[in-house]
């Protein structure tokens, strides 16, 4: 019976029909047919599925008669990817198309509808070289830059703080020694010699409203971006008193901890059991070279506490008057934080009054939420904040509909798990001239709820 | 989106292409080409272009000639003359010294899909296939799965074939994989490429050297692959156990995929197998991808499915994200109602309650339902939850939790009384007639609970012109009817309003169809019409389908790695689904309670019987009504328990019994299935330890309701381990000797044989699949009070057959 379901299904093809991409606005930016199994009119009967008035978000795969569209949503564009049987790996294909979106941000120093129409003649090439028939062939940079031809064109246009960098003579002034935010966003062809190790970590936190934390989670990976034209090794060494899993602590005092963690294939882990250094070659491109995790007990309080208090004034309306903490490190700061209070239905209008200049509120009825933003939010300080809301109908009840509070921010130069990469080294083989090391660390908030 | 007047565009473009002082500048020539792709990317007809693409292909800029070869591929089926003239550059190509032009013009040589260039093509191949540089041979091997779509009725060329074959063995890994592709698609006839036993190994053994792609294909062509002896497949097995674990992914869907394809007779390995995965698809859950987020959370249900534990502890992994698409969210909300146990329940509802006011309100019902069915085990808990949600007053939250109510109460009748209280009031937010039905149908059913339900049916009585919605009409005709058969003073003005308004205005025909039938009915007798419209209140049998006994892998098995799951409704959705539409067609299965209802009631009632429970051999043939009312409280249960301990000798109407039952794997089953399994047949489980415990202990309490007197049975069931089971409960036996003897009289010695062989065979088998699961012998002690030896005889048998269902091999 197995056997027979088995020939049953390999007796089916199983690859891609179809690649492309469209823009939100339902533009057709690139379209690749490598079967012919599929018409060309397929894109148009995707776009209809997105534009269907559900009010959702597309699911992941949708089916139109014997053809299955598998999209990817990402940088405000979907990659789609159509093949005609079910039995197609949905893994394969997702990562695949994500792998697409990776390669063009790597070669076109971004991904957004506008480096894609630019750069499609490149795409094209990438697509060609990618894929043959339905099957992917190669995904690796290192492969693929001995085919690729086009050169990638920067949305970047000449302005004039380009020039602010350069000194006397067209030295490089080295002003400041932290990476401009771009510096990354620039395509992997062309001239400078850099290296970037980013130490990115995502926070996943529900805290009760006593400020207890009910889950507490963060997922990190220390992703390498090389812009080098040859290297051979690359060394870099984390925290010596770094623990995985339930392994003893080294050392004393406050060690650092993941519970689990995982490598790229191509890195050699030789010293990491004795010094904690990865050791790996690396490619062009941007790699994601060790991935790792932590639940529950973090080495720092969390980033935000929130002390609400809500209540209804005589004249009907609610009153939330919210004192918002940083726990960071008097050093360190928050940016870009945002915070969405959930109110209740039928809210009309909002009056505010906020601690300070720098922090906007917003009523945005149509997701019923006030959306309380905050530019740069230091460590170790307080903001508070009163929303008064016109609430016709107010009842006790509507109060139980206050709430949960989302956070979302960004800590550049933190990282919730206290990792941290001690050097980075290249192989001395390879200097050519002198290669640019960056390290950065971020903590981005991947859902950060308080409840009220 | 074609643009408005492209026509010009289209003819500029001609004009400047053809123009000589563009083509001999480089740069412009490109330029144009490059607009040319362009404005066919979006969409628009080029094909007129194409005599001028053709010219622009003879060229030595490698970047022009892809964008062209982008260009022909796309037209070349509507030129197919045209096209001729391309093929004689191809062919030079194909003879560049560089690799990249020879892979790069065979590539393209095959994408143009065009037969009548087959004998041009075939040549080029051939070579190619023999060719210096890999990459021009994994186009090469490709290309000849290529031609062989194009003329899928030709001959196969044997000779081609053996020299695919041969190129397994090439040095590039990706022209081994290709090599497996193109021999799927030439011999798909005759299913696919050959995997013997070298084949195979040669496979396994270059697997590491191919990329995620590859290892994938490998993997999942190798599930075709039969090893020849048990030594063989555990090789296999141990060689695949680090891609199991792999981080990527799509390496480790495809190994889980082939582990379980390999080991369908071998549950055992299955299962240690879908424990390894674990790991790797909860670090998958949290990928930045959400795709792959989703796409791992459809498959981990699938798990589930075979292994309703394995993700009980990681719940907290399944929370939603504040900002995560409505999809992932309701998918969670899945999954996490899988996952409840006694431990995290308080948690897990605490979460869901949060969800149950999201302002996507197909979220908000997801999470409003998702603690209805988890209401199935823990009734109390998620009653208060619901409740207070009616206290909110919003409407869709509102319609929501009525029909959570309606479906809870139809599969766990002993939540009645708290829906009933609930339901004051709500008639007033209810717009939508999916909630108004619902309620209807809760206002018919346990009329006689809601005090003010004829005064809710005379609003909608009063406002039924205004009703659009026949689907309402129907359940307000059947509810008021119901209504009318247990409080008739109250009812009988309105009903014969109602009918009045069904049979002369209604213009729907099913409306009115039915209100002449109740009509009718009601001619016939209030007697009569009690026996067709008053049928059962709640099925409990559907409850067991939320703590449903774990599925064997093979059900799945097939569909684990592909797209179905991804589309699927679950089957979770469905079951709410089919519940929505169970009252929609209500009146409908009234109507052919009808039809029946001439012949004989007794007839159909023993037919209920029948189909409701799986273990209706037992219970037909030692018929003991049980009941699970009264309930009784945990404290009265060990208030009563200790009683019957103590004074078990002395009291002449109390009798305490005690028996052992084999059977497999009880103590491995969930504690939801279980209790589950339990209320089908009217007995309530009190107290549980968890999974996998030793002792497992379970406490339960049921009534025995037959005809002289009814009797309420409490029972302890309870299994120490294998070893030391065996004194006591020769010790047990011995000392409750007297108590029990009457009671167990001869079935105890027919036991006793029986059970010998079995745990003869149940040893052997238990040495042979270590993890498979043990023959478990239960101590079941019984206490009864008042004594009546009949109905604690029949209990135990309904007992044992529920324990040996559970166990998932029976004996």
């Amino acid at each position: 019976m197995t056997v027979f379901t088995a020939t049953l299904i390999s007796r089916r093809s199983r690859m891609i029909s179809q690649v492309f991409i469209l823009s939100s606005k339902g533009d057709r930016l690139v379209y690749k047919d490598f079967r012919g199994d599929v018409g060309s009119d397929a894109v148009g009967l995707f776009y209809d599925k997105v534009t269907a008035p559900t009010g959702d978000r597309l699911p992941v795969v949708t089916t139109y008669k014997d053809v299955h569209f598998v999209h990817v949503w990402q940088g405000g564009l979907y990659l789609v990817a159509t093949t005609t049987t079910a039995d197609s790996p949905p893994f394969a294909i997702i990562e695949f198309l994500n792998r697409l979106a990776a390669l063009i941000n790597d070669y076109c120093g971004s991904l957004s509808e506008k480096t894609v129409q630019m750069n499609f003649a490149l795409i094209y090439e990438l697509l060609d070289e990618m894929l043959d028939f339905g099957y992917v062939q190669s995904t690796s940079c290192d492969v693929l830059k001995n085919f690729i031809q086009t050169e990638a064109l920067s949305s970047r246009p000449f302005s004039l703080f380009d020039l602010a960098n350069v000194g006397l003579f067209g030295a490089d002034t080295q002003q400041s020694k932290v990476a401009p935010g771009s510096a990354a966003a620039r395509p992997m062809q062309g001239g400078k010699s850099e290296i970037f190790v980013d130490v990115v970590e995502r926070m996943s936190v529900v805290m009760g409203a006593n400020g207890v934390l009910m889950k507490a989670e963060v997922e990190g990976e220390v992703k390498v971006k090389c812009f080098l034209p040859s290297c051979s090794e690359i060394r870099v060494g984390l925290n010596e008193d770094l623990s995985i899993g339930t392994s003893p602590l080294r050392g004393y005092g406050a060690a650092v901890r993941v519970d689990e963690c995982h490598f790229h294939p191509a890195v050699r882990l030789d010293d990491f059991d004795a010094h904690r250094v990865l050791r790996f070659g690396p490619g062009q491109g941007e790699q994601s070279v060790m991935t790792y995790r932590l639940a529950d007990h973090l080495p720092l309080a969390p980033p935000f506490r929130l002390f609400p208090a809500i209540e209804k004034d005589n004249a009907g309306r609610l009153l939330m008057f919210f004192k918002l903490r940083c726990d960071l490190p008097p050093k360190s700061a928050a940016v870009d934080v945002s915070a969405t209070v959930r109110v209740p239905k039928g809210c009309v209008s909002l009056s505010q009054e906020l601690s300070s200049p720098d922090q906007s509120a917003e009523l945005r009825p149509q997701h019923r939420a006030v959306v309380w933003n905050i530019a740069r939010f230091p460590g170790g300080t307080q903001l508070s904040a009163l929303f008064k809301l016109d609430v016709p109908a107010l009842s006790s009840a509507s109060m139980m509909e206050v709430g949960p509070v989302d956070l979302t921010f960004e800590l550049p130069k933190v990282t919730a798990s206290g990792l941290r990469v001690r050097f980075l080294r290249l192989a001395p083989a390879q200097h050519r001239g002198p290669a640019q090391r960056w390290v950065r660390y971020v903590t981005r908030s991947d859902s950060y709820a308080i409840r009220i | 989106m074609p643009y408005l007047g492209n026509d010009d565009t289209v003819k500029d473009l001609k004009r400047v292409l053809s123009n000589p002082h563009v083509q001999s500048d480089q740069l412009r020539y490109r330029n144009a080409i490059l607009k040319v792709i362009r404005i066919m990317s979006q969409g628009v007809d080029v094909s007129s272009l194409f005599s001028e693409m053709v010219k622009a292909c003879a060229t030595v800029d490698i970047v022009q000639k892809k964008l062209v070869y982008v260009f022909l591929c796309s037209y070349a089926s509507l030129n197919p003359e045209l096209s001729l003239l391309v093929i004689n550059t191809l062919r030079k190509d194909c003879q560049d010294p560089n690799p990249m032009v020879r892979s790069l013009a065979l590539r393209n040589m095959t994408n143009l899909r065009l037969p009548s260039l087959m004998e041009y093509v075939e040549q080029p191949l051939t070579a190619g296939l023999r060719d210096r540089a890999a990459c021009v041979r994994r186009v090469a091997v490709l290309g000849w799965a290529k031609l062989h779509k194009l003329q899928p009725n030709s001959e196969i060329d044997g000779a081609v074939v053996n020299e695919l074959y041969s190129l397994l063995r090439d040095p590039d890994p990706v022209v081994m994989v290709n090599c497996l592709r193109a021999l799927e698609e030439i011999l798909k006839e005759e299913g696919g490429v050959a995997i013997n036993k070298p084949i195979a190994h040669h496979l396994l053994n270059r697997l590491k050297e191919c990329d995620v792609w590859g290892q994938s294909e490998v993997l999942k062509i190798l599930q075709r692959y039969q090893p020849h002896s048990e030594d063989e497949l555990f090789d296999i097995l141990s060689l695949l156990d680090a891609s199991l674990v792999s981080p990527h992914t799509p390496v480790m869907a495809a190994t889980l995929s082939l582990f379980l394809s390999l080991c369908s007779t071998l549950p055992a390995v299955s299962l240690a197998a879908l424990e390894r995965v674990r790991g790797p698809l909860l670090a998958a859950c949290g990928s930045a991808s959400r795709e792959i987020r989703f796409t791992v959370l459809c498959h981990i249900q699938l798990l589930l499915r075979s292994v309703p534990g394995l993700m009980g502890a990681h719940y907290k992994r399944f929370f939603c994200g504040y900002a995560e698409p409505a999809y992932i969210k309701q998918r969670k909300m899945q999954v996490l109602v899988e996952l409840v146990n006694d431990d995290n329940v308080a948690m897990l509802l605490d979460e869901l309650k949060e969800y149950c006011t999201d302002v996507n309100t197909d979220t908000a019902q997801a999470a409003i339902s998702a603690i209805g069915r988890i209401g199935r085990s823990y009734s109390d808990r998620c009653l208060v939850i619901l409740t207070g949600l009616l206290g909110l007053k919003q409407e869709n939250i509102t319609s929501a939790v009525v029909q959570t109510m309606r479906d809870l109460v139809w599969v766990s009748p002993q939540c009645s009384d708290t829906v009933c209280n609930a339901l004051e009031g709500c008639e007033e937010i209810l717009h939508d007639s999916q909630g108004k039905q619902a309620l209807l149908w809760l206002l018919g059913t346990y009329g006689d609970k809601v005090f003010s339900a004829p005064y809710t049916l005379e609003a909608f009585i009063d406002g039924v012109r205004c009703e659009t919605s026949s689907a309402v009409k129907m359940e307000l005709l059947t509810a008021t009817l119901r209504l009318f058969l247990c409080r008739p003073a109250e009812t009988q003005d309105m009903l014969g309003r109602l009918l009045h308004y069904g049979i002369e205005e209604e213009t729907d025909m099913c409306v009115r169809d039915q209100a002449l039938l109740y009509y009718r009915l009601l001619q016939c007798g209030v007697d009569e019409t009690r026996k067709v419209v008053q049928g059962r209140r709640s099925d409990p049998s559907l409850g067991v389908l939320i703590g449903r006994p774990a599925e064997p892998v093979s059900q799945w098995a097939h569909i684990f790695n592909t797209l179905t799951p991804l589309c699927q409704i679950t089957s979770e959705t469905e079951l709410v689904n089919s519940s929505f539409q169970h009252t929609s067609y209500q009146p409908n299965s009234d109507l052919s309670d009808a039809m029946n209802a001439c012949q004989l009631q007794s007839i159909e009632e023993s037919v209920g019987e029948h189909t409701q429970s799986p273990s209706d051999i037992l219970v037909t043939s030692t018929i003991v009504p049980l009941s699970l009312l009264p309930t009784l409280t945990p404290a009265e249960f060990e208030h009563l328990w200790i009683q019957g301990i103590t004074h078990t000798e002395k009291e002449q109407d109390g009798v305490c019994m005690i028996e052992h039952v084999q059977c497999h794997n009880v103590t491995h089953s969930s504690s939801q299935s279980f209790q589950a399994a339990m209320q089908l047949v009217n007995i309530q489980t009190l107290a549980f330890t968890p999974i996998n415990v030793l002792p497992w202990r379970v406490y339960l309490y049921t009534h025995t309701e037959a005809p002289p007197c009814s009797t309420l049975i409490l029972g302890e069931l309870l299994y120490t381990g294998n070893a030391n089971e065996e004194e006591d409960a020769f010790e047990h036996t011995k000392g409750y000797h007297d108590a029990n003897i009457i009671v167990v009289g001869e079935q105890i010695e027919r036991k006793a044989n029986h059970e010998e062989d079995v745990t003869l065979e149940g040893k052997n088998k238990s040495d042979l699949t270590k993890d498979n699961g043990q023959v478990a012998k239960l101590k079941v002690t019984l206490k009864q009070k008042p004594r009546d030896d009949k109905a604690l005889r029949g209990f135990l048998s309904i007992l044992t057959t529920v324990l040996h269902t559970l166990s998932p091999e029976g004996e």
